[in-house]
């Protein structure tokens, strides 16, 4: 039986882990590998390396960042922020990457998915996409693009729908509500968006506590759950989290 | 020296990676002729099997005749299932046909509701360890895949897994062998599958 994957979450500026809440307040959590590392020890199942860096410069030092972290680690290792082009996913790849995570580049030029898909395949291409309730109490969700700073003008499932059918292996959903605030995850918009497409929805966004994960397994219908500041602080090891979950009947690694 | 073959199916960074890290002696062959010092070839891959068709003809004939000298072959993900005769998803593209049955799109045959692709861990259920690169191997153990089409159970079979339907996840005929699942990303069990093959070519 396919398990639930749990992934952590690297927030990188500057080579530093970092973490905000609400996208914004950043404090740092450490260094990138050694993060790397001990998730790896405790079995998490993939690595996600964000780079939240503003600087041209310091983006250079991102290729540095990934092949240090992918060095010693078997395990699937996304990596996202600021690709913009073919050659940033390339760069990202040639540097240990299995998987890149296109966000405001792919709702400014959906075809950039597709081309991506065509050149490493579907299952390196992630399209992440961070929604936030809309404020007028429709119950839809909207996109946001620039890091949950611009309205995108787009719907969070009709997106997912799209991106699927460009040629993405995976949607990486965040809610923006929920970032950082330990409130539990979005589950009412994991299961709009896990419901509406075929390929795998990573959701993400308010993890706090153990139950939390076993909601957006359920009533979330997610695939993967991802996290991170609960592992950053050692405020939950990886290992208590897979063993409350076996408890609960969710299939998970071990 | 193990051959890997780069026909431009997805990027090779991890695979390499992967085979250093257990003490693989590797190169990259760049014509068909380059197999001729191969002591064991690997053919990783991922995506359509239509890219597949870059393995023309004088590779075939290549690669079948180091397979013919008792040189050890590892398929890996759409190269376990390149073994095969051929796969639902190119149906006018024949595979290198060493191992017997057709690849099919999981959940062709019915079976419950499964998310196609199938991407992430998942179990093995060990069918024969004995003269494989399951050495050490137990039921039970994950492995990292990601995937649409599968290959048929068949007296080849060394492992299966479940998802929708029981598929052959690891496969070995002689010194034939292929794994659906990616052993690279697969933490110690994937790496324990890549030294068990790269000591089987010596």
């Amino acid at each position: 039986m396919l398990s639930k994957r749990i992934i952590a979450c690297l927030d990188v500026r500057d080579g530093q882990v970092v973490k905000g809440v609400n996208f914004e307040g950043l404090r740092s959590a450490g260094d990138p590998a050694e993060l790397a590392r001990r998730y790896n020890a405790e079995g998490i199942d993939e690595l996600v390396i964000l780079d939240i860096t503003a600087t041209l410069e310091a983006r250079r030092a991102l290729a540095d960042t990934i092949a240090r972290v992918a060095r010693e680690l078997f395990i699937p290792l996304a990596v996202g922020g600021g690709i913009r082009t073919e050659a940033d996913a390339a760069a990202a790849v040639e540097a240990g990457a299995d998987k890149v995570s296109l966000n405001t580049a792919a709702l400014a030029d959906p075809a950039l998915v597709t081309r991506i898909a065509e050149r490493y395949g579907s299952q390196a291409v992630v399209v992440a996409i961070d929604a936030k309730r809309d404020a007028a109490g429709g119950g839809g969700f909207a996109v946001y693009a620039r890091s949950g700073k611009s309205a995108a003008g787009r719907d969070a499932v009709e997106w997912a729908r799209e991106a699927e059918s460009r040629g993405a292996g995976e949607i990486l959903l965040t809610s923006i509500d929920r970032d950082g605030t330990k409130a539990g995850f979005d589950c009412e918009l994991t299961a709009a968006v896990s419901s509406a497409v075929s390929i795998p929805v990573i959701a993400s966004g308010g993890a706090g506590g153990l139950d939390h994960f076993v909601d957006v397994f359920t009533a979330g219908r997610a695939d993967a759950a991802l996290a991170a500041s609960i592992f950053h602080y050692a405020e939950t090891s990886v290992r208590a989290l897979k063993d409350h979950l076996r408890r609960r009947g969710i299939p998970v690694r071990v | 020296m193990i051959a890997l073959v780069d026909y431009k199916a997805g990027n090779l960074t991890s695979v390499k990676k992967a085979l250093a890290t257990v003490g693989a002696d590797l190169f990259v062959p760049d014509a068909p002729d380059d197999l001729a010092a191969a002591t064991g070839i690997i053919v990783p891959g991922v995506g359509h099997f239509g890219a597949t068709r870059a393995l023309d003809a004088p590779w075939v004939e290549a690669i079948l005749g180091r397979v013919g000298e008792g040189r050890p072959l590892l398929g890996i993900c759409l190269g376990m299932q390149w073994l095969f005769e051929g796969s639902d998803e190119a149906p006018d593209l024949p595979g290198l046909g060493l191992l017997s049955g057709r690849c099919h799109r999981l959940g062709a045959n019915g079976g419950p509701a499964v998310k196609v692709p199938h991407v992430g861990w998942n179990s093995l259920a060990i069918q024969r360890v004995e003269g494989t690169i399951l050495d050490g191997v137990d039921t039970g153990a994950q492995v990292y895949f990601t995937h649409s089409f599968v290959a048929p159970i068949t007296g080849d079979s060394a492992a299966t897994t479940e998802h929708g339907e029981r598929f052959a996840s690891a496969v070995q005929r002689g010194y034939i062998a292929g794994v659906q699942f990616h052993p690279e990303k697969s933490g110690e069990v994937g790496l324990r599958i890549l030294r068990n093959f790269v000591e089987l070519a010596g």
